[in-house]
């Protein structure tokens, strides 16, 4: 009798089969099916490449016109030759998707507000937010006008997702990337959608602070009363060095945005639209940049210099891709997105560009007000008028569907209403107006730009870009630098949109777009460079209101153009050093103050040694600088010491001053407002009694620093660049890197520098580039974190821009891969 | 020497299974429940060969495929499952985890034939 044996032993394989075949919830995720996931033959295991892996293929696809030719170089960078514009985009898309092809999806999950349909309920937050943001309806808007009337894009846009469809159709189970294996899931097929989502969520990282600050700014306003709010939030910066050189002279504008007459009591003074709302990630505050080009004049060449660095998210796979693109109408090298055809920061063999953010706002909130909670009706201009309804259905894995119904108003969808709120937006409907919701011309300016030959190309290329405001930058061959701010921005009037603004009549409304033509911009200029590096592009003659000065670091812009005022005889190595500069102007103009108050206050020994190390810095950033941590802890302790009391009396979510603000304050009168605790009622503290409470928290904050061997700035900063899941073993831990904020170098943390870019334009183009990842996405690739190193060290690689003949027999081309027709 | 014959047909059938066919992943407990019903050991011997056969196949596909790699992608998963960073350690539980589901699938085969 072997029955019972017989059915233990087939229970206990089964139960074995079950339990390693599902996924178990460990701490906010979960495990991978282990059994699935462990297999040789189809788990993780085959995502481990072969370090020698031989990167040839001959490939043949359906929907190519001719044949394309791959030459991939050392550095696993492919240089594209087709003959036909579309099978260039085609084979992009198919490397993007053999590269990278979870992050694409994933990007284009997040902005399309579908990760609960990989991570269930637990993320149904983050999707809400997206959907009630309105990234669906703004792709929808660009891709149906696009559709319409760009016939080039649209036919490229499609024939990059017929490329990465390619690729996905030709996956075997045990091929598909890692992530989908550690997360359970599998890839799906790619759409032209996606492209416009990606595109949105660019536009959430670049403008989307404003979902989240316009609602801070009004919390402030509102509890500090607009007279304080003025002082702490204040548009004014003395030392101010903007895009536009000061004293230029602006044409009269065509647009005189008027402002409403009940403006003090029914905006600025009105404080009824409190609320605690945020978003899930709201935009890194960092997501800056810098560019610049030299003219000839300053350079040994003759010839100019193109630089820019982008500073976003430190992310792995990278949000970049470098390539080369070449067809018979141009041959572009530089820096693409997985998930978009075309190059978006790079060169071709006659010009240059690069960009940086604006910083302008694009994105404002109206207080609408609605008959009932059925949203049918909202009051406007002295009647009620009928609101539409956009249904977002969200799919949640093992859960029922989330419907968002949204109702849609004259200025936009309302984000926040009685179903989707928290206690201080109740009885709140917001809404939502935001370029980025607007039908666009999409990618047309980059696909423009990969294909301008001059200045007026560029100029022409760069008037199409609507959605978020960029500085572009330019340099060409013929000798031309020059530097324009575009998008289409709203004329607004002072301190417009800064705070939720009344809905129920017109009067708050964008009353009109500044042409493209009154847009900052300088071509050519005496001084023989542009710059920018994310301050305010004019000084106060602009006819027009920018913005919210916190929207503005101006730092890293004073110490660009000084540097690049000082220098002449400019070399490639030049600007390399430039880039990775790590001096800290902020600290030259805040130390004094600092070191003025404590010189007067009697300081026990270690109090003096920490004054000493900041006396004696050298106010640069340096890995092994332990001035930069003193200063910094400090700098912060202080900020703390006089806003905290004010801040965390108003228990609202409000958004933090910045640091010119406070600094320009201190400069100008040392007895600032919000110098008095007011915590301490029968005490009036002065500035000495402030920094001296706040310097002796920094030193018992460096002291503990000390004894973990973490005063030097390096390790104090600790620089990671880190996984899309936030899995340290997929990330670059701890890397040797100086920087931080407002400085050129911007490395803070996990934001800095994606990719560094130099373009000296001679006759033969001598470019250099380095970015915080590598080519291949694997992160079992040998590929998948090779730039790194050089990354943090400063290092360069010099650029392989090639022409078609020469790449078979270029040493560093390593590999060859043919698309053709089956 | 049918000990040695039931472990070579175990793991034969399991790699061609992995390779011919996308069944799951677990496709090799009916190969290897088939293989002990069709060579008649000890129900000790058959678990033995079973879980040898799918330990031998799985340590040895991993282990080339790790060393081809350097061990990048095994040490990476090693942190995240968490064993302590070990490659070493990643491919023993690979083993380990196939030969235990085989294993048992042969026992079972294995009493099931005495049970008739």
């Amino acid at each position: 009798m072997r029955i019972l044996p017989f059915i233990i032993s087939a229970l206990v394989t089964t139960g074995l089969i079950i339990v390693l075949n599902l996924q178990f919830p460990v701490g906010g995720n979960k495990t991978p099916r282990l059994g699935y996931f462990l297999s040789p033959q189809i788990g993780f295991w085959q995502n481990a490449e072969s370090v020698n892996t031989n990167y040839n293929d001959d490939i043949k696809l359906t929907g190519l016109e001719s044949k394309v030719e791959v030459y991939i170089d050392d550095r696993l960078v492919p240089h594209i030759y087709a003959d036909q514009e579309n099978d260039a985009y085609y084979v992009q898309g198919y490397l993007h998707a053999k590269f990278r092809l979870w992050q694409m999806e994933f990007q284009t999950h997040l902005a399309g507000g579908r990760v609960s349909e990989i991570f269930g309920k637990e993320r149904l937050y983050v999707d809400r937010f997206f959907r009630r943001l309105g990234m669906v309806y703004g792709a929808e808007n660009t891709q149906e006008y696009v559709e319409k009337n760009n016939p080039e894009m649209k036919s490229s846009i499609e024939a990059y997702a017929k490329g990465v469809n390619a690729y996905i159709s030709s996956l075997k189970p045990e091929q598909i990337p890692f992530e989908y294996k550690l997360l359970d899931y599998q890839p799906e097929a790619w759409s032209a959608k996606k492209t416009y989502l990606f595109q949105m969520f660019m536009s959430y990282d670049l403008t989307g602070r404003g979902a989240s600050t316009d609602l801070q700014m009004t919390n402030a306003k509102n509890y500090f009363g607009y007279q304080d709010f003025n002082q702490l939030f204040s548009n004014i910066k003395d030392s101010l060095d903007p895009i536009i050189p000061k004293g230029t002279v602006y044409a009269k504008p065509s647009i005189n945005p008027i402002m409403p007459k009940d403006v003090d009591s029914a905006y600025l003074n009105n404080n009824a639209t409190n609320t605690s709302a945020t978003a899930p990630f709201i935009p890194n505050k960092n997501n800056g940049s810098n560019n610049w080009a030299v003219a000839g004049s300053k350079t040994k060449s003759g010839r100019p210099i193109l630089c820019n660095d982008p500073h976003l998210g430190l992310n792995m796979p990278s949000l970049w891709y470098e390539l080369q693109i070449t067809t018979p109408t141009h041959s572009t090298y530089g820096a693409s997105f997985p998930g978009s055809p075309a190059v978006i920061i790079g060169f071709n063999d006659s010009i240059a560009w690069g960009v940086t953010n604006a910083g302008r706002d694009v994105l404002d909130y109206y207080d609408m007000k609605f008959k009932d909670s059925t949203k049918q009706e909202y009051w406007y201009n002295g009647a009620w008028k009928k609101a539409t309804t956009r249904k977002e259905v969200i799919k949640v894995k093992d859960s029922a569907d989330q419907v968002e119904d949204i109702a849609m108003t004259v200025f936009g969808p309302v984000m926040y209403d009685n179903t989707y709120k928290n206690s201080s937006t109740e009885g709140k409907y917001l809404a939502l107006r935001w370029t980025a919701h607007e039908a666009s011309k999409g990618l047309l300016p980059f696909y423009l730009l990969n294909r301008a030959h001059n200045y007026d190309d560029y100029l022409v290329a760069i008037s199409n870009w609507y959605n978020t405001g960029q500085n572009f930058v330019f340099a060409s061959k013929t000798g031309d630098i020059a530097i324009k701010q575009q998008a289409a921005f709203v004329a607004r009037w002072n301190r417009q949109g800064d705070f939720i603004m009344p809905g129920t009549d017109s009067s708050y409304a964008w009353q009109g777009m500044i042409p493209t033509e009154e847009n900052p911009m300088i071509k050519n200029p005496v001084r023989g460079f542009v710059s920018s590096a994310n301050q305010e592009s004019t000084d106060s003659s602009y006819p027009y209101y920018l913005g919210a000065g916190s929207n503005f670091p101006i730092y890293r812009g004073i110490i660009i153009n000084r540097m690049l005022t000082a220098m002449n005889g400019i070399t490639p190595t030049d600007m390399q050093l430039l880039q990775m500069n790590n001096y800290n102007v902020f600290a030259e103009m805040a130390r004094p103050v600092l070191l003025k108050y404590l010189s007067k206050a009697s300081l026990n020994a270690e109090e003096k040694k920490y004054v000493d190390i900041l006396a004696n810095w050298n106010l640069s950033a340096d890995i092994n600088e332990k001035g930069a941590t003193v200063f910094n802890t400090i700098w912060d302790s202080t900020e703390a010491a006089i806003y905290k009391d004010e801040f965390a009396a108003a228990k609202l979510n409000l958004g933090w001053p910045d640091d010119p603000i406070l600094l320009e304050s201190l400069l100008r009168d040392s007895a600032y407002t919000f110098i008095d605790n007011i915590s301490t009622i029968n005490k009036k503290e002065t500035i000495d009694d402030i920094l001296l409470e706040g310097f002796k928290k920094a030193v018992s904050k460096l002291s503990a620093l000390e004894k973990e061997n973490k005063l030097e700035w390096g390790k104090f900063k600790d620089t990671k660049v880190v996984h899309w899941l936030k899995i340290p073993a997929l990330s670059r831990m701890h890397l040797p890197i100086g920087g931080g904020r407002h400085i050129i170098n911007a490395t803070t943390e996990d934001h800095g520098p994606s990719w560094r870019m130099i373009v000296h334009l001679t006759d033969e183009i001598e470019a250099y580039c380095v970015y915080p990842g590598g080519q291949n996405g694997n992160p079992g690739s040998k590929y998948y974190d090779t730039f790194i190193n050089s990354w943090a060290n400063g290092k360069y690689y010099q650029i392989l821009f090639l022409k078609k003949e020469d790449a078979p027999n270029n040493k560093k081309v390593k590999w060859l891969m043919t698309f053709t027709q089956a | 020497m049918k000990f040695f014959t039931s472990i070579f047909l175990t793991a034969l059938l399991a790699y061609g299974f992995g390779l011919f066919t996308t069944l799951p992943w677990w496709a090799f407990a009916i190969t290897s429940f088939v293989v002990a019903l069709s060579i008649h050991q000890t129900p000790f011997k058959s678990f033995l060969s079973g879980f040898l056969g799918l330990f031998l196949l799985w340590v040895v596909l991993a282990t080339i495929i790790d060393m081809n790699n350097e061990h990048i992608l095994a040490t990476k998963v090693a942190q995240i499952l968490p064993l302590g960073g070990s490659y070493i350690a990643v491919i023993g539980l690979t083993g380990l985890l196939g030969g235990l589901v085989s294993g048992f699938a042969s026992l079972a085969a294995s009493y099931s034939r005495k049970a008739y």
